[in-house]
């Protein structure tokens, strides 16, 4: 990891020795451009870089690479998100093209929910790479100038790929060993799903530094401040491949009316505390979706502002 | 073996209403198996369409047949009369024989009363899963003898994927974590290497994405039959 690959943000946060801070702003649903700006403006000089997401959960939204341009436009720095779900390796090679050319230097490869959770189950979906293969592409077309088909690409795109981990799903035993792969694959930077359950975290990253792969990437912990009790239960029951120990939920509940989104909040800032130890952690992906306005907070007082200039 | 299932009664009545002589024709090879297109089924379904156009008052000759196999000309020689006997044939076979009768007999309108849904295995009477999507490059040696671009709902080639929920498809509770069973398979035969190995981007032209396939073995091959009609 010696010389910039892509010269982003991140990257440079990063090879620096900085402990990383990203965030997540969610694309509008239509052409809302103010309140993508509004919501946006929250996170400028409060993270090294914003992850902008692609359909999440299968719901048509402003394209990703849109919203990231925009975001630009602001003064962040985006991490350009693309599902397999929804295109094949043609439009993701013109994509990655498309968005490199626009100034976008860091790119997040994900398999995307499948489309029954979405607002259009009815759709096809492509599936023509996995996230393993797209992870592959996007570091083929960067590192040796070409095309999945072996052909030369006329400048060639320098991105900082990114991937993401779930340490929770099962079979959990296996998750460091498909992180190695991915990390083999190309990637240079990991986010993990939000954690809840530290103690299994702790054992998957005993797992990542054993097979030393923290030395050969970035990972960054993904971190989700609870709002609600009910927001969750929704998570413990809904979401897959999401772990949500009984003990957190009756933390939350023990809250008290109104007070449980500072409990959420206090839970976060605990985690960051431990987080910032642990070996193999080079920062925290802080996934605040549609709370952007309380990341400022949180990142004050978890004692990760200023972001360091690079 | 291929598995359909019958379409709604009222979607076939809708089908079938504006024809005066229908044959539901039934193929008593795959879609027997599943119960729902062959020769038994399709006189079930006979007597069910005759009730329906009485309660109608709509005036139509429904009688019923059927063949060993839709999708091989030898098997069509028996039922020319009855075939030849109709205005419109409500086919019960999978998608290939519909298409294959109506070819054959391109003078007759051939409907589709069976809406043809997999390859898949009997798991246990009453039961039946997918398999194969026929992708025409198997990799099954290398995921244990599961297919993840079947029973994957992301048709990963390298999974599991993080949805996979406790041995679930994030899809539903119903659907296995093919990954997850690849997962299980390969430890239990000590194959690890194989998921830790990384598969490469698929060559999809085998498979349906490169158009409508065909097959020939020139060795097999006889001076050509005519086709009847």
């Amino acid at each position: 990891m010696s010389v910039l690959r892509s010269g982003s943000n991140l990257e440079k946060v990063l090879k620096a020795g900085h402990f990383a801070l990203t965030g997540e702003c969610g694309p509008p649903k239509g052409a809302n451009v103010e309140h993508l700006k509004e919501k946006g403006t929250h996170l400028v000089g409060i993270v090294d870089c914003v992850n902008v997401t692609d359909n999440q959960t299968a719901v048509v939204r402003m394209s990703s690479w849109a919203a990231s341009l925009i975001l630009m436009q602001i003064g962040l720095e985006p991490n350009f998100q693309m599902v397999c779900r929804d295109r094949n390796r043609l439009a993701m090679q013109g994509d990655i093209l498309g968005v490199y050319s626009h100034g976008v230097r860091n790119m997040l490869c994900l398999s995307g929910d499948h489309q029954k959770f979405g607002n259009h189950p009815e759709s096809k979906n492509v599936f023509d790479l996995d996230s393993m293969q797209l992870i592959h592409l996007a570091k083929t077309m960067r590192d040796e100038g070409k095309f999945l088909n072996g052909e030369d690409i006329d400048e060639r795109p320098r991105l900082f790929i990114g991937a993401a981990a779930n340490p929770f799903a099962e079979p959990c035993e296996f998750r460091a060993h498909r992180l190695a792969k991915k990390i083999a694959a190309g990637a240079d930077f990991i986010q993990t799903q939000c954690i809840f359950n530290m103690e299994k975290f702790r054992e998957f990253m005993k797992q990542v530094v054993d097979m030393g792969l923290h030395e050969k990437c970035y990972i960054l912990a993904g971190l989700t401040p609870m709002k609600t009790l009910g927001m969750a239960r929704y998570m413990a029951k809904f979401v897959p491949g999401m772990d949500v120990p009984d003990p957190l939920i009756e933390r939350l509940g023990g809250a008290g009316k109104g007070k449980v989104a500072e409990e959420g909040i206090k839970i976060t800032l605990e985690q960051i505390e431990e987080l910032k130890e642990m070996e193999g952690i080079a920062g925290i992906h802080l996934m605040a979706i549609e709370w952007e306005h309380r990341v400022p907070e949180i990142a004050e007082r978890a004692g990760l502002l200023p972001r360091p200039e690079v | 073996m291929i598995v359909g299932k019958q379409k709604p009664l009222e979607e076939i009545w809708n089908i079938v209403e504006g024809y005066r002589k229908i044959l539901v024709f039934g193929c008593n090879t795959c879609v027997a198996v599943c119960h729902e297109g062959g020769n038994k089924e399709a006189e079930i379904l006979g007597s069910l369409l005759r009730m329906k156009a009485k309660q109608e008052g709509v005036d139509i000759e429904i009688k019923t047949g059927g063949i060993e196999r839709q999708c091989e000309h030898e098997y069509f020689e028996k039922a020319v009369e009855d075939i030849e006997g109709a205005d419109a044939i409500l086919s019960l076979a999978c998608g290939a024989g519909v298409q294959f009768l109506g070819e054959k007999f391109p003078g007759k309108t051939a409907l589709p009363g069976l809406n043809t849904t997999f390859i898949g295995v009997v798991d246990a009477p009453g039961e039946f899963s997918e398999r194969c999507i026929m992708c025409g490059d198997c990799i099954l040696h290398l995921t244990g003898g599961i297919c993840p671009i079947t029973r994957c709902s992301k048709s990963l080639m390298n999974g599991p994927c993080g949805g996979s929920n406790k041995g679930s498809c994030e899809i539903s509770p119903d659907v296995p974590c093919a990954w997850h069973l690849i997962h299980d398979r390969l430890k239990s035969q000590g194959h690890m290497g194989l998921i830790q190995a990384y598969i490469p981007a698929k060559n999809w032209t085998t498979s349906r994405d490169g158009g409508p396939r065909k097959q020939v073995r020139e060795d097999m091959r006889m001076e050509k039959e005519t086709v009847a009609g």
